[in-house]
């Protein structure tokens, strides 16, 4: 195959991913709109239900299959052929596909099933706002990425924001299911039993705030290491190499830094009485807000100083005689 | 009175006892925290001096009131502003009096035996309890066998025979060894960081192939920023000509205008009358010499430019670095200075395309490569401001005591020049000529001794942080007793000393493990 119809094979594909990520979705909403309706300590008669459950999970094994492939394809159609990771769209497909997959990979291990509408609507959306908003051809590599470090630097940065995502997505979901028990204790399953009929709704039947703040708590543990190797380690190697000095204050070394901190809190606010639970919770989210904004921000508003912007270059440059250049050293 | 005489009680040292508890707090820690990420902002947001001075006085220039606040706020060099480094040598500080109490209890606890079990297990959160015809010495006998192979300590009774009716295990002691590993690496980061900043140098210059080539020191550099305890002499002697330099340009495709592949064909001698080598430097590929780096991480052209006098008389020749403007099509600034000329001092300034065209009658340079060079300068004659002694950019022409050359009908005279082309200056001034053009590349030398300390710093500081993120400490307890039926009560209770732990399936293994018939009854 050509490089040509590598390319279109990749768009194509995430076409298709595209398409039945949302039929996934549109499963998982006719489970849950009919398990609404049923208190939560009971199982729905018939398997109607849970005919559209699986149906969902089984729809969101096809898009991730196909969603890897449309990784794949993009990588084999770059001249040379080179790991799918050297621009802003690129990226996020393979973090949504990141996202898509761990969550897959943890679907049995902690019964996600409550999460699936939440977790396949998140990598819909923002797959398609990918292709919206950042897609750019395949392009060879600007020579500073043209590293072996680019293998393990950004996919390390991918997986870490994959991760966080997911982990921020159960935060979230935390803080809404918090909210509301405190309105409304019964949610919460403590004394249900008590005042008869359990209580109904798809935030009765996510798991119980503990468990939610276990499970975002073990995301964040996977993704912190794996962040830090990102961002204090293998980025630093490679800035040396590149740049001439493995810690430079650039913007995007900064957000990063910033994450890194803020998350850092998050890990210490879970062993802090006081900000255990809600305010961990928040501290999360903070800490996905800061990622996703280096991510953006720092591409789009303040990349002009950055070296890591990869976001289409806007080259306007005053081109009149007497302009001013920086003068080095004086 | 009471209230004033018991604040009077408080005496120094119970202050400075209170102050140091208080800044040890985790609490603190994650003010600090959360102050180190906010303080940080601004040093992505504001340009700075360590990362593009030409941003900085650019800033300056559009926003004039502001810049003396941000100046006495050290905003242009936020990261060794007084108010970050208070931060974080707070959050030092707060490290040290977390860490140093800590390993304290932490030694102790590795050699205390496991606690006792509690009087009543099943209240702890995870318990279980079976009967079973064993007698308690078998199951707990079982206990010690089944908890050693889960590789816990095991506390308290080791031997069956003191009468004793439970066993006590723990494991996972590791995990605050991680800890404490992490937070003490942290603070070698810090100090690897500092002798980088302290005792390295950093500087870059821009070399013409074939040009004069480059010895380091500190004089030849254009840049130079060394840090304030760096001893001049361990700038290692080192000399490098740039004989070639080689770049792909693509023509095709997304990227056209790209370049690529990058080398200088350096030839270099470690010392003054060392032996001479070759190396192709390239992007991402440093030659490292002693503890020195030399980088590639730019390039540019320089036209070589020849000015004649209004005496007929050679006044400046050789090759002038242009920098460029623009990185998609080379258009490039620069900057003639002849102030041997005479009878009066010459100054050009002007662009060069390296591939010239008109498009609507502007012109512009279509493409980075060198394909149709063209030059196109402004002339100044008079005063130069040469002879004043002030250092002087030699990008910048300082036109306060010149007059600009105008042609006959006063329009401003250019000398637009391709190469091997002349022109006489206006008024006999002189003479201009394009001689031909030669690429120079932009090069960084560093020496960053302690890289190697914060990388060990960072590595460590990985493995502690994956220690204490997944080892889980855990207690366990096995009470084994006669019921009032004849049976044995065994009673099992787990308990997750992490946050985050979920014991339930550990306490399912072991009881499985105590009850070896269980499985075969359930298959």
């Amino acid at each position: 195959m050509t490089d040509a119809s590598w390319e279109a094979l990749s768009n194509q594909a995430v076409t298709v991913a595209g398409v039945v990520y949302f039929m996934a979705l549109l499963a998982h909403s006719a489970q849950w709109a009919a398990l609404r309706r049923l208190p939560a300590d009971q199982v729905p008669e018939g398997d109607r239900t849970e005919v559209f459950g699986r149906f969902g999970v089984l729809l969101t094994v096809i898009a991730a299959s196909v969603h890897v492939l449309a990784l794949v394809g993009r990588g084999l159609a770059a001249d040379p052929d080179r790991v799918p990771w050297g621009n802003m769209y690129e990226f996020t497909l393979t973090a949504t596909c990141v996202v898509s997959l761990l969550y897959l990979a943890l679907y049995r291990r902690y019964r996600l099933a409550w999460l699936a509408p939440w977790a396949v609507g998140f990598v819909f959306v923002t797959l398609m706002a990918a292709v919206i908003f950042l897609y750019e051809e395949v392009a060879p590599l600007t020579e500073a990425l043209a590293s072996p470090w680019l293998v393990i630097h950004v996919i390390a940065a991918i997986v870490a924001t994959g991760a966080f995502s997911l982990g921020g997505l159960v935060s979230a979901l935390y803080l809404v299911k918090a909210r509301a028990a405190a309105k409304q204790p019964a949610l919460v399953g403590s004394g249900a039993p008590a005042e008869g009929e359990a209580p109904r709704g798809i935030l009765a039947r996510m798991p119980d705030l503990p468990a939610l703040d276990r499970l975002s708590y073990r995301l964040h543990a996977f993704a912190f290491p794996v962040w830090t190797f990102a961002v204090l380690i293998s980025g630093p190697i490679w800035a040396h190499y590149a740049w001439s000095r493995y810690w430079g204050w650039d913007p995007k070394e900064v957000w990063a830094f910033i994450t890194w901190v803020v998350y850092a809190a998050y890990l210490h606010a879970r062993t802090t009485a006081g900000w255990k639970g809600r305010n961990a919770a928040i501290v999360a989210l903070v800490g996905l807000a800061t990622l996703w904004f280096n991510f953006i921000g720092i591409n789009y508003f303040f990349g002009g100083s950055s070296q890591h912007s990869y976001a289409a270059p806007a080259a306007v440059v005053e081109r009149v005689v007497g302009v001013s250049v920086a003068p080095p050293g004086q | 009175m009471a209230e004033r005489g018991m604040a009077r009680e408080m005496t120094a040292r119970e202050l400075l006892r209170w102050s140091w508890r208080q800044l040890t707090s985790m609490r603190t820690a994650l003010v600090l925290l959360f102050l180190l990420a906010l303080a940080a902002v601004p040093g992505s947001v504001i340009p700075q001096e360590d990362v593009d001075a030409f941003a900085v006085s650019r800033w300056q220039d559009q926003h004039p009131t502001l810049t003396p606040v941000y100046e006495w706020l050290g905003m242009f060099s936020v990261f060794d502003s007084v108010w970050f480094s208070a931060i974080y040598l707070l959050l030092a500080l707060s490290l040290v009096g977390c860490i140093v109490p800590r390993t304290g209890v932490y030694w102790r606890a590795c050699r205390a035996v496991p606690p006792a079990a509690p009087r009543n297990l099943t209240r702890l959160p995870d318990h279980t309890t079976y009967t079973t015809a064993e007698t308690p010495q078998v199951v707990l006998e079982r206990a010690r066998t089944v908890l050693q192979r889960r590789r816990f300590r095991l506390g308290g009774n080791p031997s069956a025979d003191d009468g004793a009716d439970a066993v006590s295990a723990e494991r996972g002691y590791l995990r605050e060894a991680g800890n404490l590993l992490f937070h003490v690496s942290v603070l070698v980061v810090l100090a690897g960081f500092a002798i980088g900043s302290l005792f390295g140098y950093q500087g870059g210059v821009i070399v013409v192939t074939d040009g004069a080539g480059f010895s380091n020191t500190p004089s030849q550099y254009d840049d130079l920023s060394p840090g304030s305890l760096m001893d001049p002499d361990v700038m290692e002697p080192f000399t490098f000509d740039v004989t070639d330099f080689d770049i792909e340009w693509l023509l095709t495709g997304p990227r056209a205008g790209m370049a690529q592949k990058f080398v200088a064909h350096l030839d270099y001698r470690e010392e003054q009358d060392g032996e001479q080598r070759s190396y192709d430097l390239r992007v991402n590929h440093p030659l490292t010499i002693g503890g020195t780096d030399v980088f590639l991480i730019g390039h540019g052209y320089a036209p070589y430019i020849t000015v004649r006098d209004g005496n007929g008389d050679l006044a400046y020749a050789g090759p002038t670095i242009f920098l460029p403007e623009d990185q998609a099509t080379f258009t490039s600034f620069g900057v003639v200075k002849a102030p041997d000329a005479r009878p009066q001092q010459i100054g050009l300034e002007g662009l060069l395309y390296p591939t010239f065209a008109l498009v609507d009658g502007d012109p512009m340079s279509l493409f980075g490569d060198v394909r149709n060079p063209r030059i196109s300068m402004l002339a100044h004659v008079g005063d130069l401001g040469m002879d004043g002694g002030d250092r002087q950019s030699v990008y910048v022409l300082d036109k306060d005591g010149t007059r600009q050359l105008e042609n006959p009908d006063g329009t401003p005279f250019r000398a637009d020049l391709f190469v091997g082309e002349s022109v006489a200056l206006p008024d006999g001034a002189g003479s201009v000529t394009f001689e031909g053009i030669q690429p120079w590349v932009r090069v960084q030398i560093s020496r960053t001794p302690g890289k190697l300390v914060a990388l060990t710093g960072v590595v460590l500081a990985l493995l502690g942080l994956l220690g204490s993120l997944f080892i889980r400490p855990r207690r366990v307890w096995v009470r084994a007793r006669r019921a009032p039926g004849g049976e044995t009560l065994v009673e099992v209770a787990a308990l997750d000393r992490s946050s985050g732990g979920d014991v339930a399936e550990e306490l399912e293994r072991i009881v499985a493990g105590l009850r070896p018939e269980e499985p075969e009854d359930e298959a």
